[in-house]
């Protein structure tokens, strides 16, 4: 599927999710995080398509883009690599963690990988405190996480 | 709405419930410092209660409150100035000054800044807290406004401003914590937004973020070139405003005061805006009539003001053919200096500086524009014009009373009430109806469209004819007669828009308001009263204007009158 038709299928997904929208005013946030989801991140264009669909300053939508660190600008890897750096995590050692995935992946963290597979964050508390330290990828979650572990989970994704 | 009683600093009071203990101590004449907390036009009020300054202690509540969106409740005791409150109060004020740059001295608002005021009323005296700086970096991008932002303390007026007042929401705040900024989307420059320059941010602006783009060195440069013949054009607004600079509050216009100063810094020509208004009137009524008895597109709106042009040229493409073909009055007045006074007084349009002082930050993107940019050199606002009166050292108060220079420092009555909301209607009704009717017209006073309300209407009665007219001052306002007109819901023959609240009189060049539209009132009393005194009402009965015609235009309308004095209208993509 060439690019430009899969943009053009993205837009329409975003588009039928705010038709079916019921409040327009109060609902930036949740279409925010459908857009995010249908494009991976939120370029210019996206924040604009919403702006002008919920029939509000586009000022106000890359205020609350840029406000919640969720939301991102620049394009995510295909997979999401999140270090819980919450209190519990990282007294049990999710900063060594860490590391170990900046040295394999050689990126630092908030970067992704120039092949465009792994993005890696850090994010706080997922409120699996008893299963510390906590890795997710994706969807999935990780716990008991060890330095050992990252080479294997990258492994799982590849 | 029932009373409650409240005690503040041992004064027992009643107040309305719902009112605010900030208001309400402000009734007993107590008065609690603030920072971000403004009243707006219309009864906006901008209390977001983020900065703390305005914190009082209640008793009985263990968190000191912010008195300005805090409510009275019955039996509250309230203290403002206890230790506590105090002592918060001076800490917050220490830690804004600990992320602002300590340059108050080189600074444009330097001692027209809130922040400043506040720290010299606490007497604050060293710098108690030393950490991280902001470094945002300078939008110097368009020719009317600057900002820089590590001197914003991010109370969100200009954002309150811009996005409910104007409804334009060019600003926001982007990013979060340290980070956070006050900024168009995407960090773009304000020249790529759809910013009108109406400068309503920067009259709100507690600091200098938000400052004017200051052209006054460029005048002093002018004025001592020697071989630059250097004229001066004072918009009609400017006089209604410049005393307040001098702390001159009697709601009188310093008109003559002003000539003579401008004529002490230098100006070989002092002329007057009002000469032009004439002039707009001759060419918009005689526009307005042509398509009244032509079937052209109605209704038509005037077009003397830039922000509001800017404002249809992003906004309302569909109608780009509804305002008037019209230049400003600015803008005519320097095509008029250079292509006719040059001619007449023998000078060579390439050695004239023509020099504008206006009420508005618009009028310097206005004369900067591609297709009209050679009409006026220099424009600086009401405030630059007072800082240079200081600067060259003239004591204002024992100035003479002067007059305008002839011949293009000529006008009427109608023209000076161009700088209030409503004036330019009233001026252009005053020349449709005698050259509609043939008659002369007994009251020239059309007081049903006067006053400050943000939208009006009435209906004219010429003749056998209605004439339906609308006003509107303050963008959001202008917003929804606009909409009125492209949903077909309005059948108006006539309207006019002021994108600043009140008109020009409250203009981003004038000054500052700090919240007090009493002073409104003020200044477009001046206006009427100047209307009133002058011996001659209406713009086509100006005899420099009637001269101008027989001389050189011909008569409204024609092709040269055409070419010099009217333009066209761009859409412009907004991101």
């Amino acid at each position: 599927m060439s690019f430009h038709l899969q943009r053009e299928q993205q837009f329409k997904e975003l588009e039928d999710f705010i038709d079916s929208v019921p409040e327009k005013t109060s609902s930036l946030i949740t279409v925010l995080h459908k857009a995010q989801e249908i494009f991976g991140y939120l370029p210019e264009d996206v924040q604009k398509f919403v702006a002008v669909k919920l029939d509000q300053p586009i000022a106000e939508v890359n205020g609350v883009v840029t406000f919640y660190s969720y939301f991102t600008e620049t394009p995510t890897g295909k997979h999401i690599i999140n270090v819980c750096m919450g209190t519990a995590c990282f007294v049990k050692g999710s900063a060594e963690i860490l590391d170990e995935f900046e040295r394999k992946l050689n990126i630092k963290v908030g970067e992704t990988t120039p092949d465009g597979k792994y993005t890696l964050q850090v994010l706080r508390c997922v409120g699996a405190c008893g299963l510390a330290p906590v890795v997710t990828v994706d969807d999935r979650v990780y716990g008991h996480f060890t330095k050992q572990m990252v080479g294997k989970t990258l492994e799982e994704y590849n | 709405m029932s009373l409650v009683t409240v005690t503040i600093n041992d004064k027992k009071l009643q107040v309305e419930e719902g009112t605010s203990i900030l208001e309400a101590a402000k009734s007993a004449n107590i008065y609690i410092p603030t920072l971000c907390h403004m009243n707006l036009h219309g009864g906006v009020e901008h209390n977001p209660g983020s900065c703390r300054v305005c914190v009082v202690e209640i008793e009985g509540r263990k968190n000191l409150a912010p008195s300005c969106n805090t409510m009275v409740a019955e039996g509250m005791v309230i203290n403002t100035n206890s230790i506590r409150a105090i002592t918060s109060r001076r800490t917050v004020v220490e830690l804004l000054l600990s992320d602002h740059p300590q340059d108050c001295l080189l600074c444009e608002k330097n001692m027209h800044c809130e922040l400043q005021a506040l720290a010299a009323d606490m007497g604050i005296r060293e710098m108690k807290y030393k950490g991280e700086m902001s470094t945002f970096p300078k939008d110097f991008s368009s020719a009317s406004i600057e900002r820089n932002l590590d001197k914003c303390i991010l109370c969100r007026r200009c954002v309150t401003a811009c996005g409910k007042i104007q409804t334009v929401s060019v600003l926001s705040a982007v990013n979060r914590g340290f980070h956070t900024i006050i900024s168009p989307a995407f960090g773009l420059p304000m020249v790529d937004t759809n910013c009108t320059f109406c400068g309503q941010c920067v009259s709100v602006c507690p600091t200098g973020a938000l400052t004017q783009v200051n052209n006054t060195t460029k005048v002093w440069e002018a004025l001592n070139h020697k071989d630059k013949f250097v004229i001066v054009q004072t918009a009609p607004a400017v006089r209604a405003a410049l005393g307040e600079c001098f702390g001159d509050t009697s709601g009188k216009a310093v008109t003559g005061k002003m000539v003579a100063a401008l004529r002490a810094m230098g100006f070989d020509k002092v002329f007057d805006t009002d000469f032009a208004a004439d002039l707009t009137i001759m060419e918009e009524a005689a526009e307005l009539i042509d398509r009244m008895n032509n079937g052209g597109r109605l209704p038509m709106l005037t077009s003397c003001c830039p922000a509001w042009i800017n404002y249809f040229e992003h906004e309302f493409k569909d109608m780009l053919d509804v305002p008037s073909s019209c230049k400003s009055p600015q803008q005519m007045f320097g095509a008029i200096a250079k292509n006719y006074y040059a001619k007449k007084m023998n000078l060579n349009p390439e050695n004239m500086v023509v020099v504008s002082v206006m009420p508005c930050l618009a009028k310097k993107y206005e004369a900067s524009r591609e297709e009209m940019k050679n009409d006026v050199d220099i424009v600086i606002s009401t405030r630059e014009l007072a800082k240079m009166i200081k600067e060259a050292g003239i004591s204002f108060h024992s100035l003479p009373n002067e007059e305008f220079d002839s011949f293009l420092g000529e006008s009427t009555g109608a023209s000076v009430l161009f700088g209030v909301t409503g004036g330019v209607m009233e001026a252009a009704l005053r020349t449709a109806y005698e050259w509609i009717t043939g008659e002369g017209l007994e009251n020239v006073e059309f007081s049903m469209i006067r006053g400050l309300d943000g939208i009006r209407e009435a209906t004219v009665q010429i003749k056998d004819r209605e004439v339906k007219a609308a006003i509107a001052n303050g963008l959001g306002n202008a917003r929804i007669l606009l909409n009125k007109i492209r949903n077909g819901e309005a059948d108006y023959q006539i309207i006019e828009i002021m994108a600043c609240p009140g008109g020009c009189i409250n203009g981003g060049g004038q000054p500052y308001l700090r919240g007090d539209y009493e002073v409104l009132k003020r200044r477009a009393g001046a206006l009427y009263e100047e209307d009133q005194n002058k011996p001659i009402r209406k713009s086509h009965e100006n005899p420099a204007i009637i001269k101008l015609y027989e001389e050189f235009l011909d008569k409204p309308n024609s092709e040269i009158a055409h070419h010099l004095l009217h333009t066209q209208y761009f859409y412009k993509e907004i991101s």
